[in-house]
C-alpha cells in the first residue's frame, strides 16, 4: 500500500491515503477540484454526483472496514482472506482519486493539450495526439467486463504506453497518467451502451496539465 | 422455451412486473389461497395469470429450487434472497450470480461467474445478470433494489424444468440453449 502512495506526489492524495497505523487512519472521500456539472455536456452532473458520492464513497468505506478488519485479524488465513476487498476497495479509491484530478472543465484545463514535454512524448511514442486518443479509446473500449484504460509511462523502457486493468485493480505495472473509467456506472445514463460515444467526449475533459505533472514526476 | 432462442413476452410487460407491485399482490393472493377451498383455489388461477400469463410466480416450484442451509434444512425464501444478495455483493466488477444444480451431488447452490463467463461449474437454473447495463437506468448504484424486483419476474417454471433435467437426466441447460 504504501509502495503506491510513492507514485502518488500530489499533496492531496497523500492527504488521502494515510498510511496505517496501530488505530488504523481513516481514508476519506476526496473533494471534486470542480463542481459536478463542471464537466457538462461531456460528463453529465447526474453521473458525477452518483460516481463521487455513491461509488467512489462505497470503496473509501469498504477500504476502510477492510483495513480495520486486516489490523484485528490473528490468523494469515483471515489476513489473505481479506486481501481481495483490500484489492477491490483500495483499487476503487485509487483509480477514482486519480480520476477526478485527470478531469477538468473545458472550459478551463479540459481537453488542453499544452505544447510541452508530455505533447512530445505522446508525439514520439503514437505519432500524434489523435492518433494516441484512437488507440486509447480502441483498448479501453476493448475491456471484456469492467475496468480502466491507461496511458502509462513503463519505467524501465521508458516508454509512454497504453494499459488497461480489470474491475479496480490499480495500475501497479506503470506509473498512471491518464485514468479512464470504462465501468458502466461512469457513462451509462448518459451514453447507454454506446462506449464510443463516451469515450470520444471524454477527451474534452481531460486534464492534460495534471498528466504533464504526473509525467514530469517519473519520467 | 429451453432450446428456442427468442423473446417470448413484449418489453413492456417485464416493465409492469419489475416497475409495479403487480405480482407482489399475486403473491399475497396465493399464501391466503392456501386456505381457499380447492374450487375456490381453481377459480384464482384466472386472476393469477396477469398480462400474457406465462411467467406466475409459483410458491411451489420456488421453494422447490430453494437451496438448503448449513444445518440440513431448506432456507426460507428470505433467507435464501439474503444468500443470493451476499454472493452478488461479492462480484468485483461484471458478472452473474445463479441458482446451479451440483453436478456430482445434486445440490442446488448459488454461485457465480465473473463478465460473460458461462456458467461450467454447475447446471444452470436461474441467472441474474449483475452488470451495471442490466439495472443502472431504472436502480442506479442500487443493488439491494435491483435484486428484491427482479424476484418478481423470474421464471420459476422454467427454472423447475431446468432443475428437474439436471437432477432427474443429468442434462446440463446450458449446452442447450444456443
Amino acid at each position: 500500500m504504501l509502495s503506491i502512495t510513492r507514485n502518488l506526489a500530489r499533496p492531496a492524495l497523500a492527504r488521502a491515503f494515510a498510511p496505517p497505523s496501530a488505530t488504523a487512519a481513516l481514508h476519506t472521500l476526496p473533494e471534486l477540484p470542480y463542481s459536478y456539472d463542471a464537466l457538462e455536456p461531456y460528463i453529465s452532473k447526474e453521473i458525477m454526483t452518483l460516481h463521487h458520492t455513491k461509488h467512489h464513497q462505497t470503496y473509501v468505506n469498504g477500504l476502510n472496514a477492510a483495513e480495520d478488519a486486516l489490523s484485528k485479524s490473528k490468523s494469515v488465513q483471515e489476513k489473505i482472506n481479506l486481501q481481495s476487498a483490500i484489492n477491490f476497495n483500495g483499487g476503487g479509491h485509487i483509480n477514482h482519486s486519480l480520476f477526478w484530478t485527470n478531469l477538468a472543465p473545458s472550459s478551463g484545463d479540459g481537453g488542453k493539450l499544452p505544447s510541452g514535454p508530455l505533447k512530445d512524448a505522446i508525439e514520439k511514442f503514437f505519432g500524434s495526439a489523435e492518433d494516441f486518443k484512437k488507440q486509447m479509446n480502441a483498448q479501453t473500449a476493448a475491456i471484456q467486463g469492467s475496468g480502466w484504460g491507461w496511458l502509462g509511462y513503463n519505467k524501465s523502457s521508458k516508454a509512454l504506453e497504453i494499459v488497461t486493468t480489470a474491475n479496480q485493480n490499480p495500475l501497479l505495472s506503470h506509473s498512471p497518467i491518464i485514468g479512464i473509467d470504462i465501468w458502466e456506472h461512469a457513462f451509462y445514463l448518459q451514453y447507454k451502451n454506446v462506449k464510443p460515444d463516451y469515450l470520444n467526449a471524454i477527451w474534452n475533459v481531460i486534464n492534460f496539465k495534471e498528466a504533464e505533472k504526473r509525467f514530469l514526476e517519473v519520467a | 422455451m429451453s432450446g428456442k432462442h427468442n423473446w417470448p413476452y413484449a418489453y413492456n410487460v417485464l416493465e409492469l412486473y419489475i416497475s409495479e407491485q403487480i405480482c407482489i399482490t399475486i403473491n399475497i393472493i396465493r399464501r391466503r389461497a392456501n386456505a381457499m377451498t380447492p374450487k375456490g383455489r381453481i377459480g384464482l388461477q384466472a386472476a393469477l395469470k396477469c398480462n400474457g400469463g406465462e411467467h406466475i410466480n409459483h410458491s411451489l416450484f420456488r421453494e422447490n429450487l430453494v437451496p438448503n442451509n448449513g444445518d440440513g434444512g431448506k432456507l426460507s425464501f428470505d433467507n435464501f434472497q439474503k444468500e443470493f444478495s451476499k454472493a452478488v455483493l461479492g462480484i468485483q466488477g461484471s458478472g452473474w450470480a445463479w441458482l446451479g444444480v451440483n453436478p456430482q451431488t445434486k445440490v442446488i447452490e448459488i454461485t457465480t461467474t465473473a463478465n460473460q463467463d458461462p456458467l461450467l461449474t454447475h447446471y444452470p437454473v436461474v441467472g441474474v445478470d449483475m452488470w451495471e447495463h442490466t439495472f443502472y437506468l431504472q436502480y442506479q448504484n442500487v443493488k439491494p433494489n435491483y435484486l428484491e424486483a427482479i424476484w418478481n419476474v423470474i421464471n420459476w417454471k422454467e427454472g423447475e424444468e431446468r432443475h428437474t433435467d439436471a437432477v432427474q437426466k443429468g442434462v446440463d441447460a446450458g449446452l442447450n440453449v444456443l
